[in-house]
C-alpha cells in the first residue's frame, strides 16, 4: 500500500507543479466568492411563446384545410432529424440544423400519420389553453380513444411528437411549451445552490437549499424555465454515475470545493441539460463534466451535454451547455494516474462508436485535441470507469484526482 | 413357312424362323424331347381376338370402371369422326343404365351419316379393321381396335354381342344384333330387322351390355364427357349417367364443323427401313425415281435424283427388285438428303377461338389465355400444338378499375355448380391433355405433355411451383396435339411419347400463353395491393377531418366537405 501511495503522490506532485503558477489568480477569486442570483428565465418569453404556439397550430391546420379545398394534397414539412443534417460552429457552441427538410404529403401511406399529427396538435392546443400537460406516455394513451387512428406503440406517438416539435422548432416552440413532458425525471443536484420555485396551486415562493438535502438531493423537475437560483459556488461538476455522485455528496466534496454537483445518470435529459445551462449562463459558472473514459461517456454523454443531440437538433439551442469542458476521465489520465491495470478492453461497439464519431460527428471533427484523445483511446484499446480510482483507495478521487485536475481546468478538453 | 399373315394383315415373305435352336438343345432331359414336326402341331395362328381376350388391359379394359370409360370413349370418338367427315354438326347421346350391380347397358347415339349394312360386322365386330390406320390424316381413331374391342369385351363379360341401329340418308333404319367369333376375328349378324320411323334422319346407335362399375370424379366417364365438350365445342352432347333422371346437356358453343383435314402421303423422314421395303414391293411405279415421287410427299424429280445419287442406285431401277442391302442404302440416303417439311393441310387444329369457347363454356374462370404454335414435324409426321389456360376461380371479391382510376369491389357469384375443372388456389393445377380432340385421362405422370408443363418455369408467370413439379394455383392448362399420327406410349392411347420436338413445341406454346397469364396475375396483384392501400383512406381520412375540426372549430358540414374533397383528390391522383 505504502509503495503505491508513494507512486501516486509522485505523479500528482508532478502534475501540480506544472499548474501551480498559473492557477494562483483563481485562488484569489475564490476568496471573493459572492452570492449571485438569477430569476425565472421564461417570464417574458413564455407568454409570447404560448400564443406563438397556438397561432402556429392554427396556421398548420388552416394550410391543410385550404389546400384540401383547392383540390390539392396538403403537405407538412419539418426538419430532418439526424446527424447528417447538423453543423457545428464552435463560436455558437451547439449543433445546428443545416436546413434539410422532409415533407410529408398526404397520401395513402401517410394518411394515418397525418391524421395522428393533426389530432396530437389538437391535444396540444387544448393543453396550452388549459395550462395542463401530458407525459409522452399519457399522450399515447389519449390516442387510444381515437378508434382506427390510435397508436399501437408509444414509439409511434413519440415519433409523431418529435415531428410536431420539429415542425414548430422554427418558431422556437418546444415540446415543453406544447405541454408534452417526458416522464423521466431530471438529474440530482447538491451543493451551494438555492432553487427558487413556486407552488403550482398557490403561487407562493418555495426555496430549496441544495446544501440542506441531508444525504439526499434536489431533483431537477421536467420543466426548469420558471426556476430562479441563488448561489455562492464557483463551478459545477456534472457527474455521469450515481455511485460517484453519492461518494462526493457523502464526503461533502461540494463544501470543500465550493461547487455544485449534478448527477446526470447516463445521457442527461433535456431538463437536466437546460438546468445546467441556466446555471452556467445565468450565474456565470464554469461546468466540468466528469464521466467514464469510454466512447459512450465521451461521444454520447459529454457530447450531448455540451452541444446537444443530432436527433433533437431543432431544440439544441436551449438544451445544451456550450461552455462545458471535459474534466475527465481522459485517456491520458489512465497513464497519469496509473490506472492501466484497472481498465477493461474496448468492446466492438465501443470501437465502432469511437470510429463513427471521428468520421461523422461534426463536434469531434472541429477539435484536433478531441481527435487526438479518441485516437489515443483507440490505440490503447482500453476504457476506464470513474470508479476505477478506487484502486488507489476509496477517497483517492476526492483527495487527489479532483483537486489536481481542477487546478488545471483551463487545460480541460474542449 | 405357314404364317404368311401377321396381325396387321399384309404379306411378310422370307421370314426367318425366329425360334432359336439352342432352346431345344438345352432342354432338361427327363421328358421326351419333341421333334420339330411334333412341335409344329401345337404351333398355330393366334387370332387378334384371342390375343385381346387375354390381354385386355393393353386396350384399356383392365378394370371394370375403366372398361366403362373405354367403351364410351371409343364409341364417342367414332361418332365424332364420322360426323366431321360427313360435315355434320355432331349431336351425340351417351346413356348408361344400370342392369345389375356390376352390369351396365351403354348406348351411344349420333346423327352421323350411318353405316351401310355390309360394313357393320367389319366395323363393330372385327379387330384391327378400319379406315384410319393406313391413311395419313388427322382423326381421333387410329388403329381400328377400339369399338370392336368394346363389343368383344361386352360379349365376353355379359354373353351378348353389340346391337347397332343405323340409318343412312337414303336407306331405312335397321336394327342389327351381332355375335363375334373369337377365333376367326369375325362377326356374324344374328338379327337384322327393318324398323319403322326413327327420330333422326340419319345416324347410328351402338348399344352393349358390359361388366362395369360407375364412378365419379377424376378419370370418370363424367370427366371424359366434360373434357370432350371442352375440346369439341361444335358438338352437342347429351349425357345420361345412371344416377340421374335427366340428361345432362353440354351445349354447342360454335356452329361450324371443323375443316376436314387432307390426307397426305408419308414423308420420307418418317419411314423406317422395314416400311420402306414394304412400299418398294407394293408400288405400281416402274422406276425408282417415280416410286419416290409417287409414294412420298415433298419429293420432286430433283430431290428424287439427289436421293438416288446419294444411295448409288440407278434412277431407272425397278423398285420391286431392290434388295435389302440396296434398300438400306436408299434409307440412309433419304436421311442425308435435305427434304422440306411435310404439308400441314393434313392438320385440323381446334383453333384459338374454339379453345376459348370450349373453356369458357365448361370451365368458369376469371381469365383465359390461348396460344397456337405453327405446325412442326417429328419423325416426318406433321403436328401442331395448342395451349389454353383458364385461371382464377370466380366467386369472392372482384376488383374493377373504372375510367377515373377508382377501384370498385363487387361480390361475384359462382355461375356453375357442376363438377369443376378448376381447383383451389393451393392445389396443383390441372392439366387437360388432348390428342386430336380426344381427352387423355390416364397416365398423367408418364405423359410428354406433363413433362413439358413441369419443365416450364411458372414462377415467371405468377404461379408458384416447386422444382420439377406441376405449378400450384387455381388454374387449368389445356394442351392439344393435332397430328396425322399421334405417338401414344401404348395401345390404350393414354399418354404421349416424349419426342423432343413435341416437348419443345408444347413448352413454347405454354410460355406464350403463360406470359399473357403472368401479365394478368401481376396486374391483379397490383390492383389488390392498391385497393388495400386505398382502404387506408377510408380508415384514416375521417380522423384528418376530426383533427381539423377540433383545431379550427369548423362545422360538421365543412368537415365532411373537406374530407370528401381530400378523398377525391387522393383517389384520382393515384395511378394503377
Amino acid at each position: 500500500m505504502a509503495a503505491k501511495k508513494k507512486v501516486v503522490k509522485k505523479v500528482a506532485k508532478k502534475v501540480t507543479k506544472k499548474v501551480v503558477k498559473k492557477t494562483t489568480k483563481k485562488t484569489v477569486a475564490k476568496k471573493d466568492a459572492k452570492k449571485r442570483t438569477v430569476g425565472p428565465a421564461e417570464k417574458i418569453g413564455k407568454k409570447d411563446l404560448k400564443s406563438v404556439a397556438l397561432i402556429s397550430i392554427e396556421e398548420v391546420a388552416t394550410e391543410v384545410l385550404t389546400e384540401a379545398k383547392k383540390g390539392r394534397l396538403p403537405q407538412m414539412s419539418m426538419p430532418q432529424r439526424n446527424l447528417a443534417n447538423v453543423t457545428y460552429d464552435p463560436k455558437k457552441g451547439f449543433f445546428e440544423l443545416k436546413g434539410n427538410m422532409k415533407t410529408r404529403t398526404l397520401d395513402v401511406n401517410s394518411v394515418k400519420t397525418f391524421a395522428q399529427t393533426l389530432r396530437l396538435m389538437s391535444l396540444a392546443q387544448d393543453m396550452v389553453g388549459d395550462d395542463d400537460f401530458a407525459t409522452k406516455r399519457e399522450a399515447y394513451y389519449v390516442s387510444k380513444n381515437w378508434g382506427e387512428a390510435k397508436f399501437n406503440e408509444q414509439r409511434e406517438s413519440d415519433t409523431v411528437l418529435d415531428d410536431i416539435e420539429g415542425m414548430f422548432s422554427v418558431k422556437d416552440v418546444t415540446r415543453e411549451i406544447l405541454r408534452f413532458v417526458p416522464e423521466e425525471h431530471g438529474g440530482s443536484v447538491v451543493g451551494a445552490l438555492t432553487v427558487i420555485d413556486r407552488d403550482p396551486e398557490t403561487g407562493a415562493e418555495i426555496r430549496s437549499d441544495c446544501a440542506a438535502m441531508g444525504s439526499g438531493a434536489y431533483t431537477v423537475p421536467s420543466s426548469v424555465d420558471h426556476l430562479g437560483f441563488e448561489t455562492t459556488a464557483e463551478f459545477i461538476i456534472a457527474i455521469e454515475t450515481g455511485g460517484m455522485f453519492q461518494r462526493l455528496n457523502h464526503h461533502r466534496y461540494w463544501r470543500t470545493a465550493n461547487c455544485i454537483l449534478v448527477e446526470m445518470g447516463g445521457v442527461p435529459t433535456r431538463a437536466t441539460r437546460r438546468f445546467v445551462r441556466r446555471l452556467a449562463e445565468g450565474l456565470k459558472l464554469p461546468v466540468y463534466a466528469f464521466v467514464d473514459c469510454d466512447p459512450y461517456g465521451i461521444c454520447n454523454i459529454y457530447r450531448t451535454l455540451k452541444v446537444g443531440s443530432g436527433q433533437a437538433a431543432h431544440v439544441n439551442k436551449r438544451f445544451c451547455v456550450p461552455t462545458a469542458t471535459y474534466l475527465g476521465v481522459t485517456p491520458q489520465d489512465i497513464i497519469d494516474f496509473g490506472l492501466e491495470d484497472a481498465t477493461h478492453p474496448l468492446l466492438p461497439v465501443d470501437i465502432k462508436r469511437a470510429k463513427d464519431a471521428l468520421k461523422n460527428d461534426p463536434f469531434f471533427q472541429s477539435y484536433p485535441k478531441w481527435k487526438k484523445a479518441l485516437k489515443q483511446m483507440l490505440t490503447m484499446g482500453v476504457r476506464a470507469e470513474q470508479q476505477a480510482f478506487a484502486k488507489w483507495g476509496l477517497n483517492f478521487v476526492i483527495e487527489e484526482y479532483l483537486p489536481v485536475k481542477i487546478k488545471q481546468a483551463k487545460k480541460f478538453l474542449p | 413357312m405357314q404364317r404368311t399373315k401377321d396381325g396387321i394383315g399384309f404379306e411378310r415373305p422370307q421370314i426367318v424362323e425366329i425360334r432359336p435352336r439352342h432352346r431345344q438343345t438345352f432342354r432338361v432331359a427327363k421328358k421326351a424331347h419333341l421333334t420339330a414336326e411334333q412341335m409344329a402341331k401345337s404351333q398355330r395362328e393366334i387370332s387378334v381376338s384371342e390375343f385381346f381376350a387375354k390381354n385386355r388391359h393393353l386396350l384399356g379394359f383392365d378394370n371394370s370402371s375403366k372398361a366403362l370409360l373405354t367403351t364410351i370413349k371409343e364409341a364417342v370418338d367414332n361418332s365424332l369422326d364420322a360426323c366431321e367427315e360427313a360435315g355434320i354438326l355432331p349431336e351425340i347421346i351417351v346413356e348408361i343404365h344400370q342392369l345389375e350391380e356390376d352390369r351396365y347397358r351403354v348406348a351411344i347415339e349420333d346423327n352421323g351419316p350411318g353405316i351401310v349394312r355390309a360394313q357393320i360386322p367389319n366395323i363393330f365386330g372385327k379387330l384391327l379393321y378400319g379406315s384410319k390406320f393406313h391413311s395419313r390424316r388427322q382423326s381421333r381413331g387410329q388403329q381400328g381396335i377400339g369399338i370392336s374391342a368394346a363389343g368383344l369385351y361386352g360379349q365376353m363379360t355379359c354373353g351378348k354381342g353389340p346391337r347397332i341401329w343405323s340409318k343412312t340418308k337414303r336407306g331405312k333404319m335397321h336394327a342389327f344384333e351381332m355375335q363375334m367369333d373369337l377365333t376367326k376375328n369375325k362377326a356374324l349378324i344374328t338379327k337384322d330387322e327393318e324398323c319403322a320411323e326413327w327420330h333422326r334422319k340419319q345416324g347410328t346407335r351402338f348399344e352393349i351390355d358390359i361388366e362395369a362399375s360407375y364412378k365419379r370424379g377424376l378419370r370418370s366417364v363424367d370427366d371424359y364427357i366434360k373434357q370432350t365438350a371442352v375440346s369439341n365445342p361444335h358438338a352437342e352432347i347429351r349425357y345420361q349417367p345412371p344416377t340421374m333422371e335427366e340428361h345432362r346437356v353440354y351445349e354447342r358453343a360454335v356452329k361450324d364443323v371443323p375443316e376436314r383435314a387432307d390426307e397426305i402421303k408419308p414423308h420420307p423422314y418418317g419411314v423406317e427401313l422395314g416400311e420402306l421395303m414394304k412400299m418398294l414391293r407394293n408400288t405400281n411405279s416402274r422406276w425408282l425415281s417415280g416410286f419416290l415421287q409417287e409414294e412420298f410427299c415433298r419429293v420432286g424429280p430433283k430431290v428424287a435424283k439427289e436421293i438416288i445419287k446419294e444411295a448409288g442406285l440407278g434412277e431407272r431401277s425397278y423398285p420391286t427388285r431392290i434388295a435389302r442391302e440396296e434398300a438400306n442404302k436408299l434409307y440412309r440416303a433419304i436421311q442425308k438428303t435435305k427434304i422440306s417439311s411435310p404439308p400441314t393441310t393434313c392438320l385440323s387444329p381446334i383453333g384459338e377461338k374454339r379453345i376459348l369457347e370450349g373453356l369458357r363454356k365448361e370451365c368458369d374462370a376469371d381469365f383465359y389465355s390461348v396460344s397456337t404454335r405453327p405446325p412442326a414435324v417429328y419423325r416426318g409426321n406433321p403436328f401442331q400444338i395448342e395451349v389454353g389456360i383458364a385461371w382464377g376461380k370466380p366467386g369472392g371479391d372482384q376488383l374493377d378499375v373504372d375510367a377515373k382510376g377508382r377501384i370498385k369491389k363487387t361480390k361475384r357469384k359462382r355461375t356453375t355448380d357442376t363438377e369443376d375443372l378448376l381447383g383451389n388456389a393451393d392445389d396443383t393445377i390441372r392439366v387437360l391433355r388432348f390428342a386430336n380432340r380426344v381427352p387423355l385421362l390416364f397416365q398423367l405422370s408418364g405423359c410428354g405433355f406433363t413433362k413439358s408443363v413441369m419443365q416450364t418455369s411458372w414462377k415467371n408467370y405468377g404461379l408458384s411451383q416447386s422444382k420439377g413439379a406441376l405449378p400450384v394455383g387455381s388454374a387449368v392448362i389445356l394442351i392439344h396435339m393435332a397430328s396425322v399420327w399421334v405417338p401414344f406410349t401404348s395401345e390404350a392411347k393414354e399418354a404421349i411419347a416424349p419426342y423432343p420436338e413435341i416437348l419443345k413445341e408444347v413448352k413454347l406454346a405454354l410460355q406464350e400463353a403463360g406470359r399473357k397469364l403472368g401479365v394478368h396475375i401481376r396486374k391483379g396483384k397490383k390492383v389488390a395491393s392498391e385497393f388495400q392501400k386505398r382502404s387506408y383512406i377510408e380508415k384514416y381520412l375521417p380522423h384528418v377531418g376530426i383533427g381539423l375540426q377540433e383545431i379550427l372549430n369548423i362545422s360538421i358540414e365543412e368537415r365532411e366537405e373537406v374530407v370528401e374533397a381530400l378523398r377525391e383528390t387522393m383517389e384520382t391522383t393515384r395511378k394503377i
